[in-house]
């Protein structure tokens, strides 16, 4: 197995070719994981968190990861996102190895961790300003998403006088504010009341398909991933391996995507849930 | 505007006015005891050495303050005014603790940026922040001379516990707002100026205020030693040629300058903390 070092790419057969949706086929996946492993080094030993993990995700697709808790969901988004390098394998974007944070990466995390020092607006920049972006432009298009999201009135407001709902929608107009093409959401909502987390759930979810990003959610949440995703993976205990990977549809009138809410209704959930759950093999230790 | 969010109704209920005048009564009530302990003290001060009770020869009075204030406004050929006295002594200690907050924080940044560093210099800081500073008085005056010898005594005072302190605070910084910016590709330098630095202002002004009483107690002691100025040599002055009156003098005016200083910073700490 090839180890990925930073710097030296991995031989290309075939630049990348350019193009639309139509051309999908063609193209690269727009993330390629080849046998990803990763181990982690402590004085105590060493801790293999990912075996060899293969998964290719379509542009445009919204996948779901789910798995035991600490088997390294969070560690796959870090790895794609570049913050984090793999010990072993590959991970590709759009057919280019990943050597670091790239622009096309959006990554939300498991709380807003908005900037208590900067108002609702200049939080919803930090990307842009620390990518060195056009400012006047990342302002105009940070203030046209926060208003989109029923946060028009709170530009100049400080986070803490936001609701939890209001701030992580804080945080998704700071990470779609830069443009990526795939947008990782790491349990973004696991932070929030029930309440909040369904609405968002839905709302961000609408957002990101109509904006035909690719998305890739790590959650625990079983019902979350079968109505937000068209394919869920399951990873294994660790050292993580995936699983399954199930794709995911609903028979609908119109032959589109239920809204996640419409999806908790439909009759194909609990067939899916049900099978999930087994895959998952929840054990309550005590 | 508030943390929780209230609505504030058109008409104050008659309640709400009630629970209102008691929270205002509580807090003049405060104020009122507060006065009066100060009142008490003085009274005393006043009313024992007068009684014989103490000796006044060592506690001097207050009403013997004002005299002995309007005596030593005066400058002589052998002694500046008071008022030279306390401009010297504040100054110092104004410059020593700024030094100390600019170079704390730039060494404190240096630790946080070069982690070897820090795990390197740990037990020397340790040891430096609790040494006694006051015992370098005396060399600080053979290397530095008698007025440096001052601004140096009020910056190592509060030097080392501000480096631990903004250092600590750099520390606590959320390992997650970190990795928020490193997602979007930032620099160690991006992450230190947009988000350990403005993550640590708290820490900062809590490091000004401990330093602000730190550093007049090393003008003060430097001044015992080093100076022909400043209301630590007049102190010095004052016990030398059994003056009580001076000392207590110099010693009032000490408790009004560290008192002003005090609420300069905390009026500093609202003005930035408003805009959190």
């Amino acid at each position: 197995m090839g180890v990925a070092r930073p710097g030296t790419a991995a031989p290309l057969p075939n630049p990348p070719p350019q193009g639309g949706r139509e051309r999908a086929a063609l193209a690269p996946p727009k993330v390629e994981l080849r046998d990803v492993g990763l181990r982690y080094f402590g004085l105590e030993g060493e801790t293999e968190a990912l075996s060899t993990i293969s998964l290719s995700i379509k542009a445009g697709e919204f996948v779901a990861i789910i798995g035991p808790s600490g088997c390294g969901k969070s560690t796959l988004l870090s790895l794609i996102s570049g913050i984090l390098k793999p010990t072993g394998g590959a991970v590709l974007l759009d057919g280019r190895p990943v050597t670091g944070p790239s622009r096309k990466v959006g990554y939300m995390l498991q709380q807003d961790y908005l900037f208590e020092w900067r108002t609702i607006l200049e939080n919803a920049v930090l990307g842009a300003e620390i990518q060195g972006a056009d400012m006047a432009r990342a302002r105009e298009r940070a203030t046209a998403l926060l208003t989109r999201y029923g946060l028009g009135q709170f530009l100049h407001h400080r986070p803490r006088q936001l609701s939890g709902g209001m701030r992580q929608r804080v945080a998704l107009a700071r990470t779609l504010c830069t443009e990526p093409d795939i947008v990782l959401l790491d349990e973004p909502f696991s932070a929030l009341d029930s309440q909040t987390r369904l609405a968002l759930g839905d709302e961000i979810g609408e957002i990101l398909r109509r904006e035909r990003k690719t998305a890739i959610l790590v959650t625990h949440d079983i019902g979350e991933a079968i109505s937000m995703a068209e394919r869920v993976i399951v990873l294994s205990r660790r050292p993580a391996q995936v699983k399954s990977d199930r794709p995911i549809g609903f028979a609908t009138a119109d032959g589109g995507r239920p809204t996640p809410l419409a999806a908790r209704n439909a009759p194909e959930f609990n067939g899916y849930f049900n099978a999930l759950w087994q895959e998952l093999e929840v054990h309550v230790e005590g | 505007m508030s943390k929780v969010e209230t609505v504030p109704l058109a008409g104050a209920s008659p309640e709400y006015r009630a629970w209102l005048r008691s929270e205002r009564r509580g807090r003049i009530t405060v104020r009122a005891a507060q006065l009066a302990l100060l009142l008490l003290l003085l009274v005393l001060w006043e009313v024992l050495p007068r009684a014989q009770i103490i000796n006044p020869l060592f506690t001097s009075y207050p009403s013997a303050l004002w005299p002995t204030f309007l005596e030593l406004l005066k400058a002589t050929p052998q002694q500046p005014s008071i008022l030279a006295h306390t401009w010297a002594t504040s100054l110092a200690t104004v410059i020593g603790f700024s030094a100390a907050i600019v170079l704390g924080t730039a060494i404190a940044a240096a630790l946080w940026w070069w982690n070897d560093l820090y795990k390197v210099l740990d037990p020397y800081l340790v040891v430096a922040n609790a040494m006694p500073k006051t015992a370098f008085v005396p060399i600080f005056y053979i290397w530095l001379g008698a007025t440096l010898s001052v601004y140096g005594m009020s910056l190592a005072i509060s030097l080392f516990v501000t480096i631990l302190m903004i250092y600590n605070g750099f520390q606590g910084t959320d390992p997650n707002k970190i990795k928020l910016a490193q997602t979007f590709g930032a620099s160690k330098a991006q992450v230190l100026t947009k988000v350990v630095l403005p993550g640590a202002v708290p820490t900062l002004i809590a490091a000004l205020k401990v330093n602000v009483g730190l550093s007049l107690v090393g003008v003060v002691v430097g001044e015992f030693q080093s100076g022909n100025l400043g209301l630590g040599y007049l102190i010095q002055y004052g016990s030398q040629i059994f003056k009580l009156n001076i000392v207590m003098t110099a010693i009032t005016i000490l408790a009004i300058v560290s008192s002003v200083m005090y609420l300069a910073i905390s009026w500093l700490e609202m003005v930035v903390m408003r805009r959190r």
